[in-house]
């Protein structure tokens, strides 16, 4: 159940050392490129096993001359085997942007390639498509834009009978849509919506694995909360997602991921989450998680950090909902297995995905904040040393793990006993000592609350001589750079 | 990371909140300069926080190369859509259909959830133009063209290119269904339609049939 579909990597001859380099470069670049809102990811299907049989050759450029010749073979070729030969040789040259740009300029090529994606032979028809999948993955949107006259058909074969064809039409229709608005506005006057409402009936992994890549780029078009989420929720699509994101036997990874995204592209929208919680969101999602605790401790597999991201995102944010707390169901947000799957899992991304740690201390903050149940269960079941562990991970780690305790002891003197004594104040005196203000000025809030609902703390402090980690925000007090709401989630500088 | 060892005993036991111990809070605690105050907090889509996550789901994304599987058989049907094919069937071969449809709007919206009906696939089409932007040429909608009493010859009339969607059972039994556009052939639901479980529906191009005749 819990296994992700590998894909096949091609081998690299790089060391070890040249790889991570290069890793983290690029994911220098991806941050980068995301800060100036500019990640766009697509995904591109391949069938290694036939270009593995060509020969394993490098596709080669084509000039007009040569789309031109492939399209008419294709087009009038009288042997059925040779037009799919001409197909797959221009789906080949359809690799490098420079074909595809030859392609959208040739006069008629386009309609050429819907005739042959409507034709009435099934192998045509799936080179038609492989070539339109091969356009969608362009970033040029003027590439995307010229497959315009292909969307409506693209929609049509959606309810169609041949599972592998659906699924490359669902991931070139996502692909299509994330680059170009153009596509979008088309899209959704033709049907989108309806055609994925019945598509996501679909009983196979694979149809529904890119149903949910469809949709989770339609999810994050920056129009997507006016135009086009409202009529996500007004249909039947958030009920099947929830379905597909039900723990237990049925539930596949790959699909559960595509949707969870989805889920966190609708929830951190705004538009209407008082109807996901209707549908049963917090219990469907707060049961995954419960299941994926238990799956990180079972299994070294790769994936569940893509799954547990979107589903915290999704929880945290669900938790300032007003209506969150009028409802019941199999998961009571109070049950306090919920706190118990989260520090597994703080662990487990401590080990594999440290990035993600911030996220999910997000999510104890908006557990623990209005919650003297929660904060309880941190108590009794002994999380606050594990909770000091994390501190020395990061300046952005550090405030949101200070502000975590701060939620605790707020709440008087019954919870500040309990929080001490341990290495709270070994903690404590280090933090003191961080160059990051917000690191500083959270550990002086914390130390506020301890000196006023646990008196004996200030016995304990070691005021004389005065510690030298006490004078520098001695010093910054009058300034701190005190936020009211956020300071706790910036980064540091 | 230490976790206590009852944790993962906590999680395999059974739903159940803590009860709270008693909150107490004391004005004093926010007194100036101190103003923490404990609040659940929003994130939007953008936040910087989500900036890991976010990179590690492109590189998801991107990274997996997926085997596309072999094209299974070749299907029977060339039809693009069960919504399309009842449509189809309905309209081109319901008797009844064609005694209604001169009193009432039957022509129904091929795009599937819209509920609108028209009294000419005509004026459907220029629905399906304005309103869906569907492209004018749209092939699976193409408009019955009355050819009159006469049976058409091989050759004759236009070339459908496997747009007629003609139904008939397997196997291979010649079809007396008549080819699209057969006015007077069509006052009675041809007997090879066939219904009900069991029974499959295959396409057959009118070009090759006509080369039968």
């Amino acid at each position: 159940m819990w296994r992700l579909r590998q894909g096949r990597l091609r081998p690299s001859v790089c060391g070890m050392e040249e790889l991570r380099r290069r890793q983290r470069e690029r994911e220098a670049a991806l941050r980068k490129a995301r800060r100036e809102q500019q990640l766009v990811s697509k995904r591109l299907l391949r069938d290694d096993s036939q270009e593995e049989a060509g020969g394993g050759c490098v596709a080669e450029i084509l000039g007009e001359a040569e789309v031109q010749q492939f399209l008419q073979l294709a087009q009038r070729g009288t042997e059925e085997k040779e037009r799919e030969k001409a197909l797959v040789s221009l789906r080949r040259g359809l690799q490098h942007p420079e074909t595809q740009q030859t392609f959208i300029r040739l006069e008629g090529s386009m309609r050429t390639l819907v005739g042959l994606l409507t034709s009435n032979q099934a192998l045509l028809q799936l080179e038609a498509a492989r070539c339109l999948h091969e356009l969608s993955h362009s970033e040029q949107s003027a590439v995307a834009e010229a497959c315009l006259p292909a969307t409506s058909y693209l929609l049509t074969y959606l309810s169609g009978h041949s599972s592998d064809f659906i699924e490359l039409c669902l991931y070139t229709l996502g692909n299509l849509i994330v680059e170009s608005e153009a596509v979008r506005r088309q899209l959704l006057p033709q049907g989108i919506v309806p055609a994925l409402a019945a598509c996501i009936l679909s009983p196979h992994v694979a149809v529904l694995e890119a149903l949910g890549y469809a949709l989770s780029q339609l999810l994050q078009a920056k129009e997507a909360p006016e135009k086009i989420i409202p009529s996500i929720l007004g249909s039947t699509l958030p009920q099947h997602m929830l379905r597909l994101l039900q723990p237990g036997p049925k539930l596949n990874l790959g699909v559960a991921v595509e949707f969870a995204w989805c889920l966190h592209y609708i929830t951190c929208s705004q538009v209407n989450n008082a109807l996901l919680i209707t549908h049963g969101v917090l219990s469907t999602l707060g049961l995954l998680l419960l299941d994926l605790a238990g799956a990180v401790q079972r299994t070294e597999d790769a994936g569940l950090e893509l799954l547990a991201c979107p589903v915290l995102r999704c929880l945290s944010n669900l938790l300032t909902e007003p209506a969150e707390e009028a409802v019941g169901g199999p998961l009571q947000l109070g049950d306090e297995r919920i706190v118990a799957a989260l520090f597994i899992l703080l662990q487990f991304f401590l080990q594999k995905q440290p990035g993600l740690l911030p996220e999910g201390l997000w999510f104890l903050n908006n557990l623990t904040a209005d919650s003297p149940s929660f904060c309880t269960s941190l108590l009794s079941l002994d999380l606050i040393e594990p909770l000091l562990q994390l501190l020395p991970v990061s300046n952005v780690v550090s405030v949101m793990v200070l502000t975590v305790l701060c939620n605790i002891a707020e709440k008087g003197p019954a919870y500040c006993q309990r929080m001490w004594p341990g290495h709270l104040l070994p903690s404590l005196l280090n933090t003191l000592a961080f160059s990051d203000t917000e690191v500083v000025g959270q550990s002086l809030e914390l130390l506020q609350l301890l000196f006023l609902y646990q008196p004996e703390v200030v016995g304990s402090w070691p005021w004389s001589p005065i510690h030298p980690a006490l004078k520098p925000p001695v010093s910054l007090w009058p300034s701190f750079p005190f936020s009211p709401n956020y300071s706790c989630f910036s980064r540091p500088g | 990371m230490q976790l206590p060892p009852a944790l993962r005993a906590r999680l395999a036991g059974g739903p159940g909140a803590a009860e709270p111990l008693p909150v107490e809070r004391d004005l004093a605690a926010r007194a100036a300069p101190f103003r923490f105050a404990a609040r659940r907090v929003r994130l939007p889509r953008e936040h910087e926080l989500f900036e890991d996550g976010d990179v590690q789901r492109h590189l998801y994304l991107q990274d997996v190369l997926t085997q596309v599987a072999e094209a299974p058989e070749r299907p029977r049907r060339a039809f693009p859509s069960g919504h399309l094919l009842d449509a189809h069937i309905l309209e081109w071969h319901d008797s009844l259909f064609q005694i209604l449809s001169e009193r009432q709007d039957m022509y129904q919206c091929l795009v599937e959830g819209c509920a609108h009906k028209f009294r000419t696939s005509e004026d459907r089409r220029d629905h399906m133009v304005r309103l869906h932007l569907y492209p004018a040429d749209f092939r699976f909608d193409k408009p019955k063209k009355n050819r009159g009493p006469a049976l058409p010859g091989p050759g004759a009339g236009e070339q459908l290119d496997g747009d007629a969607m003609e139904v008939s059972c397997e196997p291979g039994t010649p079809s007396a269904a008549p080819a699209g556009g057969q006015q007077a052939c069509s006052r009675r639901i041809p007997s090879t339609i066939c219904f009900g479980q069991g029974a499959s529906r295959g396409f057959k191009s009118t070009k090759k049939r006509n080369k039968q005749h």
